[in-house]
This record gives structure tokens, C-alpha cells and sequence, in this order.
């Protein structure tokens, strides 16, 4: 099997493809974030962390990061915009009224 | 070890010697006894193999694609309606290069219900990719299984085992059941380049654009092609192993033939008694039996026409609004050939009706009398 690219590989010839549909990249190759229209934002002053976002967005591409506060670990959620195709399940689940915005993506 | 089975048991026999990891099928008349007596076998570990029960044929075909993508010997068999209820994933099986071996029983499609032979079943599943071979008899059903597996795994395509309803699924003939270190010695395990792994994960089939399908199209035909020696290679080399010897096409008396009959399955041994009485009648007339469906042996089908007078075609299906399908294939490799004899197509033994020897007799003093050939069907035995 072969070992997953990080840039685009244009086959030659036949020979040098596999004869069958397997993937070759990694997803540094692919970052679907480019097909967005909406983006989501989220506004920490509002956010209360449940973190509900994380659980349904359908790719990782809302993190979890960890910080530090009145010295307990917690956690807050971090779009990660390379890859948050802007499907809109984070906002429409958000259970605070604007703790998650849209804006139309700018050319 | 010599034991009367019925056609059926012998492909669960085939599946048993070739070690099958993965068994998945959905019962349907007159295919069962073959996934009954597998399912036994693996119940009392004589087969070590996993048996998995699904609510249909799409589903059983999709269970064995899964278990071959991840590198186990699969095998599966059905019939009619579940051979066209697997029809989506017999393409996927091929796109995704799956060596899924199969038995079908040739049973006439419905409406109206038919549990009779014919083979429009496996025939409409031409275009998907699948390899088809055409037995004609219970000892040839269990050795197909085991060269199935080897040209299979080989060029990473599917193979389908056929053999007639009843005909042969349920008619007990002496088999011979080879030893199982010689199976082991002839087929050993395989490795798959590409398969599914939890260490290496890769997504298989997904999205692929016009900028590599066509390659992988390609590539599939490439394997198909490449197999047409394989069938041959394994079949010599089977015979060398358990003095069975088998090819794409079999002949019977064609070395001074003028004539020609061209048959496959179960109507092309009846045709062999049929030529011995036309033979003594003093008739040259010989036979072809096409056992390899597809990948279709086209070139050793042309010069064997080609140096006959006249060649006869009997098809137990049909094509609707064209002729008989093996009759299609035989006329389209001939045609480019310079002084092709004429060559007749016969419909016969739709939907189970019986071909005897005496029919197949008919057809030739039928044909004997037609200098040119009038019409694409000749029907034979229906009360028009």
C-alpha cells in the first residue's frame, strides 16, 4: 500500500496507478475549508463551552483545546477553518442565542 | 475420494477445498443446498471459515466485497432474481477489484415465476466484469471453483462458477474430490496488494475524477485480457495436477468437420451423444462447446469457424429484439474474418424446457437444409 502524499501526483501512465480507487493524499492535500460560503464564528463572550458544537460537527473541524482557568482544566471550542466546509450544524445547534455568528465568505 | 453429489454440493465442495474465509449468501430455489451445506460445515469447523447470514443477495454480494477488500478468500452463490438483486454490487466487486468467487444457478427469470433453467440470468450480468464460466457437468462445477479462485486472485477480478437448475444443481453424478494438500499446493493463500488496513487506512472507491476513471476502465479490461491465458495456463495446469484438463472451449471431433455445433453448459455434452449418432450416420459434423463465457476466447473461436462449411449456434436465452446472446458473441469475433462459413443462431430450452439428444439432431438436419441464413432466430420446439 502505498504511503499517503501531502501534494498532488499526476500519473504518467497507467502503469504507475494502482488498478483500483484508493486514496493518496493526505488531507493537507485536500482542504475542503476552500469550498465554504458561510463562516461560522465564535464569539467567546457569549460561548458557555458545552462544547455541543464539537460533538456534531460531521468533520474534525471544530478542535477541542485545552486551557487553563482559576487553575482547572477546561476546554473551548476552535473552528479550524481549513478544513469547516460551512454546513451550518454548529450554529444551528449552538443552544446560546449568537455565541456562534455567520458571515458570507469574502473573495 | 469419489462421492455422488448433486451439482450443488459440488461447489460447496469447490468452496470447502479452496479454503473460502468468508461466506455470505441469501437462499433462493434451486441454489440452497449449496450455502446449507456449507453453513453445516462451518458449524462443525470442518470448514474454517466465517458464515455470514444477511437479509439478502445485495447484501451478501456486499459482505463478501468487504471481506475480499481486506484480503480473505470470499464465496457467495445464488440465482435468478438474487444474481439481479446483486447487480449494483457485482459492478463494485469488479471497480474495486475484488477476486469474489461465485456459483450461479441458471434459473429463468420471473415473471412469470421459473425455477427451470435458461440463462438470461448470468448472461444480462455480461457487461459488469465479472469472469463467467460454464460447466457442464458436477465435476466441472467443482474444479471451475478451484481455477476460479486462481485466475481470480491472479488478475483481481471476480469469477462466477454457472451451471443449469436441476440440469445439474440437483442431479447426483460421480465426483471426484481431489486431496486436500493437492488443493493447497495448486491454490495457495494469497496476499492482496491493496487491501483494507487498520494500520495503513485508506479510503477505497471514493470520489474519482474524470482525469483517472477512464485508467482504472482500463485497467479492468487489461486484467480481462490477461486472463485469457490464465484460463488456459490453469486449465493445463490442473490437468497436469488431477488429470482433468480444461480450456476456454472445448472441441469433440472437429479435426475433418465441415459442420459445426456451438453450444456451451449442459446443451453442449447432450450435443456430443447428438454427434456421435450424426457421425455414424456419416454426417462431419463436430462441436464447440464455449466454457469461458467471459473473459470470450475470441481467438480460439474464429480459425475453429473459420475452416468450417457451416456453423450452428444453440442458445438456451435470449437476447429480446436482437438472438441468442452466445450466438451475438460467436458472429461478432467472426466477423471481420475473411471466407467466414454462414452462421445460424437456434433459441431453444427457454425457461427449463428439456434439449434432448433428439432435438439437437433436428436442429442440424434442420439447418443442413438452409443454404443462407434468413432470419437471426431459428426456433426450435416452441408452438408457434
Amino acid at each position: 500500500m502505498p504511503k499517503k502524499s501531502k501534494e498532488k501526483i499526476i500519473f504518467k501512465s497507467v502503469k504507475d496507478m494502482p488498478p483500483l480507487a484508493v486514496s493518496l493524499y493526505t488531507m493537507d492535500y485536500n482542504k475542503t475549508g476552500s469550498w465554504r460560503n458561510i463562516r461560522p464564528i465564535i464569539n467567546y463572550e457569549k460561548c458557555i463551552y458545552c462544547m455541543t458544537c464539537w460533538k456534531f460537527c460531521p468533520e474534525p473541524a471544530i478542535k477541542a483545546e485545552k486551557f487553563k482557568e482559576d487553575g482547572k482544566e477546561k476546554y473551548k471550542p476552535v473552528i479550524d477553518y481549513k478544513y469547516c466546509k460551512g454546513c451550518g450544524i454548529c450554529w444551528t445547534e449552538c443552544p446560546v442565542e449568537g455565541a456562534i455568528t455567520t458571515e458570507e465568505e469574502a473573495e | 475420494m469419489r462421492k455422488v453429489l448433486i451439482g450443488n454440493h459440488a461447489l460447496s465442495f469447490g468452496a470447502k477445498l479452496a479454503r473460502a474465509q468468508v461466506i455470505a449468501a441469501y437462499p433462493i430455489t434451486p441454489q440452497t443446498e449449496v450455502v446449507e451445506l456449507l453453513s453445516e460445515m462451518c458449524a462443525s469447523g470442518e470448514l474454517d471459515a466465517k458464515f455470514i447470514k444477511v437479509e439478502s443477495e445485495h447484501s451478501a454480494m456486499a459482505a463478501c466485497i468487504g471481506a475480499s477488500a481486506a484480503g480473505a478468500r470470499t464465496f457467495t452463490a445464488t440465482s435468478a432474481q438474487g444474481l439481479a438483486l446483486m447487480h449494483e454490487v457485482l459492478h463494485w466487486a469488479v471497480g474495486a477489484r475484488t477476486p469474489v468467487v461465485m456459483g450461479n444457478i441458471n434459473r429463468a427469470m420471473g415473471p412469470p415465476w421459473s425455477i427451470w433453467t435458461e440463462q438470461n440470468d448470468s448472461l444480462s450480468q455480461r457487461d459488469t466484469g465479472w469472469m463467467q464460466v460454464y460447466a457442464q457437468n458436477n465435476q466441472e462445477v467443482l474444479d471451475s471453483v478451484i481455477q476460479a479462485y486462481k485466475v481470480a486472485e491472479k488478475v483481481k477480478l471476480p469469477a462466477m462458477v454457472v451451471l443449469a437448475a436441476y440440469v445439474l444443481s440437483h442431479t447426483s453424478e460421480t465426483v471426484d474430490i481431489p486431496e486436500q494438500e493437492k488443493i493447497d499446493e495448486f491454490l495457495p493463500h494469497f496476499e492482496l496488494e491493496y487491501k483494507i488496513d487498520p494500520e495503513e487506512p485508506h479510503a477505497f472507491g471514493g470520489l474519482t475524477g474524470s482525469d483517472g476513471y477512464f485508467e482504472l476502465r482500463y485497467q479492468i479490461n487489461k486484467a480481462m485480457e490477461e486472463s485469457i491465458n490464465l484460463w488456459e495456463e490453469v486449465g493445463s495446469e490442473f490437468g497436469r495436477n488431477f488429470d482433468r484438463e480444461y480450456g476456454l472451449v472445448e472441441t469433440y471431433k472437429i479435426d475433418d468437420a465441415k459442420e459445426l455445433i456451438i453450444s456451451s453448459a449442459t446443451i453442449a455434452s447432450t450435443a456430443r451423444s447428438a454427434i456421435d449418432y450424426l457421425r455414424e450416420q456419416g454426417k462431419k459434423v463436430g462441436l464447440l462447446r464455449i466454457r469461458v463465457f467471459r473473459p470470450f476466447p475470441s481467438d480460439k473461436v474464429k480459425p475453429i469457424i473459420n475452416s468450417m462449411d457451416k456453423a450452428i449456434v444453440i442458445d438456451r436465452n435470449i437476447s429480446f429484439g436482437a438472438s441468442g446472446i452466445f450466438y451475438q458473441e460467436v458472429k461478432a469475433a467472426c466477423y471481420n474474418q475473411k471466407n467466414k462459413p454462414p452462421i445460424f443462431g437456434v433459441i431453444t430450452g427457454l425457461g427449463g424446457r428439456d434439449v434432448g439428444k433428439k432435438d439437437i439432431i433436428d436442429i442440424y438436419e434442420d439447418v443442413m437444409k438452409q443454404d443462407e441464413v434468413k432470419s437471426d432466430i431459428i426456433w426450435k420446439g416452441v408452438r408457434v
